[in-house]
């Protein structure tokens, strides 16, 4: 098999990908950190490749709606965005989802302002996680590359039939090369057949209203159908993972385990960090400590009983959040993760940590503490912010 | 349940659920006429979604999507690259959306359209207000008028919406009104054709609204011709940058005779009515510039 190594960073990754999958339509608007890929479909695009048509549009908002409207006519497609763009979708979004359009959407995480930030943090799509869309937060460059061509697959399968993002934390992943393998287009092709619309189109062969003003029992029983394209989504994720293993030797599923099997205490992560996480789990198996790491890869659906299973029998399980999930004692992964585990018997010890904010490094040093703060208690129950020194921006320091 | 006995001709149901002399509806039965069945319509949800229908129900016999307020423009353009790609030729796509999901918050996307030259006809049909949603102000709204957020009357001059699409220099940019059907129907036909051929086709239709200007439903045609023939509303085409008069009024009548018509200007003063008298000659002397 044709395996072709290739120097990419994140965001060339997911615009090879996307050129690979075949995308028919791109309408993509620039934003730092997300830039390089709808440069990189423009560029495509001019060369005669794939995407075929590029749309130069003028906001985040137009980006997405062209996208709907050129998916709702039969063309794969696709856009990408960042923080405050995704933001500025979030109207367009619930359509997407609402009509059942397939799209895929790289989004780079970068924080929501109000402070700006340019940096890593995952707000902006936490912020859009009851939006319909399917979520996959990737750990590096290879995985952004198989994740965008499996999305088109799980998402175009008519058990699922909804848009989905593959979320790449800024910076750390979209800015950072790797040596990619890269399969044949053959290989690509093969697993990713030409896009057909499955559901309702907009052809005036068959003349048909998308979207018109829906009763409330209707409404009720279409919302019922896209809550069942999310559970099915949880086996299509592994069967999509799984035959993406047997063509390139990749296989993906809902979530990682990293020597979680006989792990006493258990670290559970979104997205880059989990590299530095594994390289510390490592540091302290050598050490003699039970340690393991739990990666989850699909936020949306978030897979509960898989979650559940992987942490049954740990004694200390300890949540990290790159989001604030302010005005909560509990940030949004961490929720779930404790949702996910309510009832469990014997119960482990549950532990929150927010870290990470607005790009902050999370360093071995950082793990550290909140391994320490975990043995002291801190953080049981609750998200507990570590790093936190108020003392850099003129307030007390308290912790 | 209503039977209707008699099939619908063309591409639009009868019985639809407009409000009495509504001339968005007959906006909208001319455009379907002339942008025929292979067409796909792009409607946000102002007056017209009525026409997208409800539930299971629709009135229209082509496709439509039912999009957004602000992105009218955006959905159609995504529609034309879907079927470019898929080298699906023929087909019409058409925007048909209010002065609020045009004039106001649309602007943004539609001003995009128009600079990247997507195929696209997009039709303003003009009721001067937030219709369907009880009457608010728009920047459409005629200077001093009522409206539930103009209570004493709407100040500022309002956006010249044909100058605007002009000067993105598309091939083709017309208005048009539903008390001048034959002007109305032509245009409706070389937009359809310039947006296949050239490029953007805009068309602002002026739709008077007996709901929100407060005129008897019997009067919708006089009102939408005392606008023309009081130059309140012009009829113009912008071919290819070339700007005339499709319909001249020599001898205009003053603007008291349009506005006395209305509810919405009951409140007017002798002074304002003057004003308003100043505002359309100046704004006429300003129209005949463009002209050669």
């Amino acid at each position: 098999m044709a395996v072709k190594r290739r120097l990419l960073d994140g965001n060339s990754a997911a615009a090879l990908a996307m050129q690979m999958a075949r995308v028919q339509v791109a309408a993509m608007y620039p934003i730092t950190p997300q830039s390089p890929i709808a440069e990189a479909m423009s560029e495509f695009a001019a060369q005669g490749s794939y995407p075929k048509k590029f749309m130069r549009v003028e906001s985040e908002h137009s980006a997405l709606s062209a996208a709907v409207g050129a998916c709702l006519v039969g063309a794969r497609a696709g856009t990408a965005t960042s923080s405050v763009g995704l933001a500025l979708m979030h109207e367009v979004l619930g359509v997407a989802s609402g009509v059942r359009a397939p799209i895929v959407m790289p989004v780079v995480n970068r924080a929501l302002a109000a402070p700006w930030s340019l940096w890593a943090d995952h707000q902006d799509a936490m912020a859009e996680r009851d939006s319909g869309w399917l979520q996959l937060y990737v750990e590096n460059v290879q995985e952004v590359f198989d994740s965008v061509l499996m999305a088109y697959k799980i998402a175009e399968d008519p058990r699922v039939l909804l848009p989905i993002m593959v979320c790449q934390d800024g910076f750390f992943v979209s800015h950072n090369s790797e040596a990619v393998a890269v399969p044949a287009q053959e290989v690509v092709d093969a697993f990713l057949p030409p896009y057909e619309p499955k559901n309702a189109y907009l052809d005036p062969a068959s003349p048909l209203v998308i979207d018109d003003l829906t009763p409330p029992t209707l409404f009720t029983e279409l919302r019922y159908q896209q809550k069942e394209a999310f559970a099915n989504a949880l086996t299509v994720i592994e069967e999509v993972g799984a035959e993406y293993g047997r063509l390139t030797g990749r296989t993906y599923g809902l979530v990682e385990e990293y020597r979680l099997a006989d792990a006493e205490t258990a670290l559970v992560v979104l997205g880059s960090v989990a590299g530095t996480m594994k390289g510390l789990v490592d540091e302290r198996r050598a050490l003699g400590e039970r340690l393991g790491l739990l990666r989850i890869r699909s936020f949306r659906p978030f897979p509960a009983a898989k979650i559940r299973a992987a942490l049954t029998g740990r004694k200390r399980v300890l949540v990290f959040d790159r989001s604030a999930g302010l005005g909560s004692d509990t940030a949004p992964l961490f929720t779930e993760v404790k949702a996910a585990l309510a009832g469990l018997s014997p119960a482990p010890q549950l532990f929150g940590y927010v870290a990470g904010l607005g790009g902050r490094d999370v360093m071995p040093a950082t793990l550290a503490r909140a391994l320490a703060a975990a043995e002291k208690g801190s953080g049981q129950g609750v998200s507990a912010w570590i790093d936190v020194n108020q003392a850099e921006v003129g307030g007390e320091k308290e912790c | 349940m209503l039977k209707v006995e008699s099939p619908a001709k063309h591409l639009m149901a009868h019985g639809i659920s407009t409000c009495a002399g509504c001339s968005m509806e007959l906006a909208a039965r001319y455009l379907l006429k002339a942008a025929g069945p292979q067409s796909i319509v792009v409607i946000p949800p102002g007056c017209a979604a009525l026409l997208s229908g409800f539930g299971a129900e629709t009135v229209v016999k082509v496709p439509v999507f039912q999009g957004n307020l602000e992105n009218t423009a955006a959905y159609a353009a995504g529609i034309r690259a879907g079927l470019e790609v898929l080298g699906k030729e023929g087909i019409n796509v058409v925007g048909f959306a209010g002065d609020g999901a045009t004039v106001d918050i649309g602007l943004q996307a539609l001003s995009a359209a128009f600079e990247r030259g997507d195929h696209i006809l997009y039709v303003c049909y003009d009721n001067e207000a937030y219709m369907n949603t009880g009457i608010q102000g728009s920047a459409s709204t005629f200077p001093d008028a009522w409206t539930t957020t103009t209570p004493a009357g709407k100040e500022g001059l309002g956006k010249n919406m044909l100058e605007i699409a002009a000067a993105h220099r598309i091939p083709y940019a017309a208005t048009a009104s539903a008390g001048y059907v034959n002007d109305l129907a032509r245009k409706l036909t070389a937009a359809v054709q310039a947006a296949r051929e050239k490029g953007p086709a805009y068309l602002h239709i002026s739709t008077p609204c007996p709901t929100g200007w407060r005129f008897d439903p019997a009067l919708t045609i006089a009102v939408a011709k005392a606008a023309v023939q009081t130059r309140a509303w012009n009829l113009v085409e912008v071919v290819d940058g070339d700007w005339r008069l499709t319909v001249e009024v020599k001898d205009p009548k003053p603007i008291g005779e349009y506005l006395r018509l209305q509810g919405r200007f009951r409140a007017l003063t002798p002074e304002q009515e003057a004003k308003l008298q100043q505002l359309v000659d100046s704004e006429y002397e300003k129209l005949l510039a463009h002209l050669k």
